[in-house]
């Protein structure tokens, strides 16, 4: 993995297989307090405190067309080898929380990436999940909320050629607005 | 900011249209891997190369761009499977937004498989 984003994009396909209902994506970076934190939050499947033990390590995976699961192993050393932190934390029949800071100026960072496109990805290709994806820089946010778009559009889907185009549109403008275009 | 009003007026504009996409037996499918395999090898250019494309030429009512999970071959990700009714699944390997870009070209367009992108045509050894 090259970029933050395709990590995100990634880890929030497991929760989408978990069958959350909500998934709530929190991208916040920090500059003064040289921090970028990234939170994955479901409503899904969770899971057992065994588990939690197990999905860090490679070699576990929940699926069967292959023995190894390197998603959350991946993130976890993308956000420690910048001397971050990673945590998850779930319950079973609630959902799982997944939180990975980076630590903005460190060498090892690798930068953030497309996240728009990877939120585009997620929103377009999962109809039966909503997302709020939350986008903070320094003291400025906006957020996209799925519930929101899904109460004006019906049971118009996400993925109509002109709807799709105007979900992109929404993250790519505010974002700008948000961080001024900044590349991190 | 960009607001909600815009979205309502687009859907607006699409209720006057009326025409919802069939999914009836002449549909091709076109599913890009997306499990950590794949993107860690470039899938998400792929499908967003592949589904811009569709949009693009208004293929929508005869091409669906789908994802899925690992396919069982991550050492050939990126991989785009072709399913078109009536005929065998076609399993692309390796790809890259200008490989799919062809692929749609002249395969989805033109009836062509592009054989030496397939799984069974590639140089893989």
């Amino acid at each position: 993995m090259t970029e933050i984003s395709l990590n995100i994009l990634d880890v929030a396909e497991n929760s989408t297989r978990a069958q959350a209902s909500l998934v709530t994506i929190e991208v916040t970076a920090d500059f003064p307090g040289d921090r970028l934190t990234v939170i994955i939050d479901d409503d899904g499947c969770g899971m057992t405190p065994e588990q939690v033990e197990q999905v860090t390590d490679p070699f576990f995976t929940s699926r069967t067309t292959r023995k190894v699961g390197l998603g959350v192993p991946f993130f976890k050393l993308a956000a420690e080898s910048t001397g971050g932190s990673f945590s998850i934390v779930s319950q079973p029949g609630a959902g799982t929380r997944v939180t990975a800071v980076f630590v903005l100026s460190h060498i090892d960072r690798m930068p953030l990436g497309d996240i728009s496109t990877t939120i585009h990805t997620l929103v377009v290709y999962h109809p039966e999940t909503d997302f709020v994806y939350r986008y903070q820089y320094n003291h400025r946010s906006f957020t996209l909320d799925t519930r929101e778009f899904r109460q004006v559009l019906g049971d118009i889907p996400f993925d109509t050629p002109d709807i799709s185009a105007y979900i992109m549109e929404y993250l790519n403008e505010n974002k700008l607005e948000t961080d001024g275009g900044a590349v991190y | 900011m960009k607001s909600l009003e815009e979205l309502k007026a687009i859907r607006e504009r699409m209720q006057s249209q009326v025409s919802m996409r069939a999914e009836d037996h002449s549909h091709t499918r076109v599913v890009v891997g997306m499990a950590t395999c794949g993107i860690a090898s470039g899938a998400r250019p792929v499908l967003t190369k592949l589904s811009t494309l569709v949009q693009e030429k208004n293929l929508t009512d005869k091409i669906s761009v789908t994802q899925t999970g690992c396919i069982g071959l991550c050492q050939y990700e990126p991989i785009v499977e072709v399913m078109e009714p009536g005929k065998q699944k076609i399993t692309y390997i390796k790809m890259t937004p200008e490989k799919a870009e062809e692929v749609l070209e002249r395969h989805l367009v033109g009836g062509h498989v592009v054989e030496e992108y397939t799984l069974s045509g590639a140089d893989i050894k």
